[in-house]
């Protein structure tokens, strides 16, 4: 599902991406982590070109990321994304947000698209905030929203970038939950995160990224508890 | 007490007045709508940007660019200064009986008698107004957090589309309190036009004033319609803040 080659990104004269490479399959669920400011989060963001890599190319269900010949809007319908800060637009609804992007993009009249928002909220179990405005809601449940609203496009990509870092503590488990029960149905995930135990639980693979590397990637059973790599262990070993 | 202030000078000069504030109303709305429009077109164009792809050249070289350059030009130039220039040197050229690059014949002479300095004037304040607008829509376009520009792109919305319905509502919110200034702004500006003949509130005064030789009269009557004027436009822009408060 998505190929990344060799990829290089600078901000400026910094080096944050260094030849990375990596293969993730169909229905894969990934979580990468690693310290702050290992690339983590670039490395997501140029899986959708939000940000857009130096050299190296990445190819993600079927579309050259990096080509200039590829329609972006068309790639990210395929690949939804949730937001450490949610980025929930705040002058629409819940459902509103969740509608829009159906509305607009794949033109579905506004009594098809707000049954599917209500599903969908169904889902995140906010059944009932359907109507409430965003800084009405708790961090979670706008996270929750800001879910729903990525799985509004139905991608066949879904990519995390530390969803539950902005977020209360006792919010956090709400969020993940929703997270786990989306994994293995049918979606590829890449999870940037800090939630080890939760990486535990819910990944296929764990990349372990630092200093703009994967230094080592494999089972969570072979990170968490069988890492070969020094820097792996001196990190597992800092927050654990 | 107020005996030396000489009302029938007021009274007599009643329905050069009353045109008079119909006109300075008629160039505000103008100015404003118009400007509003134009502004928002360039204040999109100042902002607009291609980060990669065939069109990163063009979109800077036929868009950012001319739109930096024009909102320069204005915000550096006296609005008497365009409004001379608009009316003796661009309008000519556009609208002439023989030679106009956009009207020509009877309906060019027609148009210069009768709505001549109008046309000017309401050209000249829409132009100006597009420039200050320009300014505030870019600050409320660049004001919204980045993250609302990528959560929308990463939905699959386009440029456009995110704009319309994402940057541009949120934008607009935060830009009511400037462009209240501005419309007060530019009601006050518009007794430039005065200048190049056009009969509104200022060109009122000076006609009643030249014709008595009294000053007081006249420019403390149009002071106080001014000041009317401003404070309705207060309180209209307070209205419209308070129903559309910034989120």
């Amino acid at each position: 599902m998505i190929k990344i080659e060799k990829l290089d990104k600078f901000f400026g004269s910094k080096q944050v991406l260094t030849q990375v490479s990596a293969d993730i399959q169909d229905n894969e669920v990934i979580c990468i982590i690693g310290p702050s400011g290992s690339g983590k989060s670039t490395f997501l963001r140029c899986m959708n070109a939000l940000e857009k890599a130096d050299n190296g190319r990445i190819e993600v269900d079927g579309f050259e990321v990096h080509s200039p010949k590829v329609n972006l809007d068309e790639l990210r319908t395929h690949v939804g994304m949730v937001f450490q800060r949610f980025n929930l637009f705040p002058h629409m609804t819940a459902l509103r947000n969740i509608c829009l992007a159906p509305e607009q993009i794949k033109s579905l009249s506004k009594s098809e698209s707000e049954k599917l928002g209500r599903e969908l909220l169904e889902r995140v179990g906010l059944a009932d905030k359907a109507d409430a405005y965003p800084h009405e809601l708790s961090g979670g449940q706008q996270q929750r929203v800001a879910i729903a609203r990525a799985l509004a496009m139905n991608p066949k990509v879904l990519l995390f970038d530390e969803p539950t870092s902005a977020l209360d503590p006792e919010m956090v488990g709400e969020v993940l939950d929703v997270i786990k029960s989306l994994a293995h149905s049918g979606r590829t995930m890449v999870i940037v995160t800090h939630e080890m135990g939760f990486a535990e639980r819910v990944s296929d693979r764990v990349f372990f990224m630092d200093e703009g590397q994967i230094v080592e990637r494999g089972t969570p059973k072979e990170i968490f508890y069988e890492s070969k790599a020094e820097r792996t262990k001196a990190f597992l070993s800092k927050i654990m | 007490m107020f005996s030396w202030f000489r009302t029938d000078i007021i009274v007599e000069y009643w329905p050069l007045f009353l045109q008079g504030l119909w006109t300075t109303l008629e160039l505000t709305a103008i100015g404003i709508g118009v400007g509003t429009v134009l502004g928002l077109l360039l204040g999109l164009g100042k902002v607009s940007q291609v980060e990669h792809g065939p069109w990163r050249w063009p979109v800077l070289l036929f868009i950012r660019w001319p739109s930096t350059l024009y909102v320069t030009f204005v915000r550096g130039t006296p609005l008497f200064v365009q409004i001379l220039l608009i009316h003796f040197a661009i309008v000519p050229l556009l609208i002439h009986p023989s030679e106009g690059l956009l009207i020509q014949g009877d309906v060019a002479l027609y148009l210069k008698r009768e709505y001549g300095a109008f046309i000017s004037g309401a050209l000249a304040l829409s132009l100006n107004a597009a420039a200050y607008i320009a300014e505030i829509f870019r600050a409320g376009i660049q004001s919204i957090d980045r993250g609302q520009f990528e959560a929308s792109r990463s939905l699959g919305m386009s440029y456009y589309q995110t704009m319309k319905n994402i940057i541009v509502p949120q934008a607009f919110r935060r830009m009511l309190p400037p462009l209240g200034n501005e419309a007060i702004t530019l009601l006050k500006d518009s007794s430039l036009v005065s200048a190049i003949g056009l009969a509104e509130l200022a060109y009122a005064a000076r006609t009643a004033a030249g014709a008595y030789a009294r000053y007081w009269e006249p420019y403390l009557f149009i002071s106080f319609v001014y000041l009317l004027i401003t404070l309705a436009l207060t309180y209209g822009v307070n209205f419209l803040e308070r129903k559309y408060k910034p989120l």
